[in-house]
């Protein structure tokens, strides 16, 4: 309160009233709500302070690292040579596939070049980390120690030893943050390896996946192996995703519901194949872009 | 600013500006160890945040929880301002029951403290939903209830600069 031509003592001021600010703030975060989920608009943003705080990111995560290798060194001599007799059975094993793999490759080529079909686009790859998951409770994200340094970019498909578990869809320097199928927001396009039906998948939550859409009637058994499709340009066609554990065919619905588990340990730690991208399929007819390209100059015009 | 605490009464030393910076940069660095998918974590900034916000409401405040929040955000990969608009919802309930909550012990402290924290999980829980992310899951709730367990200790560590006398006096009783 103050008497005309009297300021009050700077001892009072404090800048707006708490609910003006209160006010101002949640405007500001509802702001970059809305920027990030509906516009995207936040990634450089973004950026700076993933480098900024990336000190001491690592700084935090070194305790865990430290445990996870001196657990390492510790494990018994006894394990050790149980783990090396495993992997070179397990080598022997897949010799006999890679040896002819070669052959079939070549054999393959040939016989795509007397068809005089379009050859096959070997694809690159990258071995990578998981250095953990992400504190996200809402989401199924892994940080990868990877990233556009090492010429990572969104939209790579990330494979373990077993098959798909995820693709990378945001990229930091030195870090890359993929998203993991059993997230509710992922889908992938997949053909069943027994009859070739095509659907899509999507993250259920729980870990857990579900084919949407199939007729309640679709030929779709308990044990199904899931395979990508490779209809999306995306995804190579023939990498393991899922296996169906239920099925539930409820006539009152349209749709079946189909439940299915990932085949790679999607929620486990370790080393990661990072998938470089696949060639584009040649474009589709241009007959009507050439219309919708005459369209949009009309409408310019006018 | 001096504020006596319930239970002794005692005069406290004014608080430094780099301890209070000090501490939520530390909780920061708790917050970034990577515990992945644990439940019953507490979440150290918040705790820290309502802890000075009640403390010492002139200096720390909605801005700086808001700052916080952006840097949790990116930390955690989540979307970003849903921790800024949680912190800066919780700054403004702390600092306002700031006077109220003190006049009790800290046990009965801690019990104000949980629906704060509780609040601050279901702002976050509501601004996901909204947009359709999966339920975490009840489980969710307990990193409150850890962080509210660890608010007698907390008071105690973050006020121990304050109880320490400006020069050792054998005869002064304080």
């Amino acid at each position: 309160m103050s008497v005309v031509g009297h300021q009050p003592p700077p001892f009072f001021h404090r800048g707006p009233a708490p609910f003006a600010r209160l006010l101002f703030f949640v405007a500001l975060s509802l702001l970059l709500l809305v920027l990030d989920l509906r516009f995207h608009t936040l990634e450089l943003a973004r950026q700076v302070v993933a480098i900024v705080t990336y000190p001491l990111q690592r700084l935090a995560s070194a305790p865990l690292e430290g445990h996870e290798r001196w657990n390492n060194y510790l494990s018994s001599f006894a394990a050790l040579e149980q783990e090396n007799q495993a992997l070179r059975h397990q080598q022997l094993a897949t010799a006999n596939l890679l040896l002819r793999q070669e052959h079939l490759e070549l054999e393959n080529q040939r016989l795509r070049a007397l068809l005089d079909m379009k050859s096959r686009q070997p694809v690159s790859s990258q071995v990578a980390e998981i250095l953990y998951s992400a504190r996200d409770p809402f989401a199924r994200r892994v940080i990868l120690d990877k990233g556009a340094q090492q010429h990572i970019n969104p939209g790579q498909v990330v494979i373990d030893e077993k098959g798909v578990i995820g693709q990378v869809t945001r990229v930091f320097p030195l870090l890359a943050e993929v998203t993991l199928i059993t997230d509710k927001d992922q889908a992938i396009p997949v053909q069943i390896v027994r009859n070739g039906l095509r659907s899509v998948l999507f993250g259920a939550g729980a870990g857990n996946l579900e084919l949407r859409f199939l007729a309640a009637n679709a030929d779709v058994q308990v044990g199904d192996v899931l395979v990508t499709s490779g209809l999306d340009d995306v995804y190579l066609p023939g990498l393991p995703v899922a296996k169906v554990v239920r099925v539930d065919r409820d006539t009152t619905y349209a749709f079946a519901r189909i439940l299915c588990e990932p085949i790679p340990g999607v929620e486990r730690h370790g080393q990661v194949l990072v998938l470089g991208r696949r060639e584009a399929l040649p474009p589709a007819p241009p007959e009507p872009e050439v219309k919708e390209k005459s369209g949009k100059g009309r409408k310019a015009a006018k | 600013m001096m504020q006596p605490m319930h239970g002794s009464k005692r005069i406290l030393r004014p608080v430094r500006d780099w301890f209070i910076w000090a501490t939520l940069l530390l909780a920061v660095f708790l917050n970034l160890i990577p515990f992945g998918r644990l439940y019953g974590v507490p979440d150290w900034v918040a705790l820290t945040l309502t802890f000075w916000c009640i403390r010492e409401p002139l200096k720390v405040g909605m801005s700086a929880a808001f700052l916080l929040g952006v840097v949790m955000d990116v930390s955690f990969a989540s979307v970003m301002g849903q921790h800024s608009l949680a912190y800066v919802l919780l700054a403004f309930t702390a600092s306002g029951l700031a006077r109220r909550i003190l006049q009790f012990s800290l046990l009965q402290q801690a019990l104000q403290i949980l629906p704060l924290l509780l609040g601050m999980q279901v702002v976050m829980l509501a601004a996901r939903m909204s947009v359709g992310s999966e339920f975490p899951g009840l489980l969710y709730f307990l990193d409150s209830i850890t962080a509210t367990l660890l608010w007698y200790p907390l008071t105690y560590l973050l006020l121990l600069p304050q109880y320490q006398p400006m020069e050792k006096d054998e005869n002064r009783p304080i």
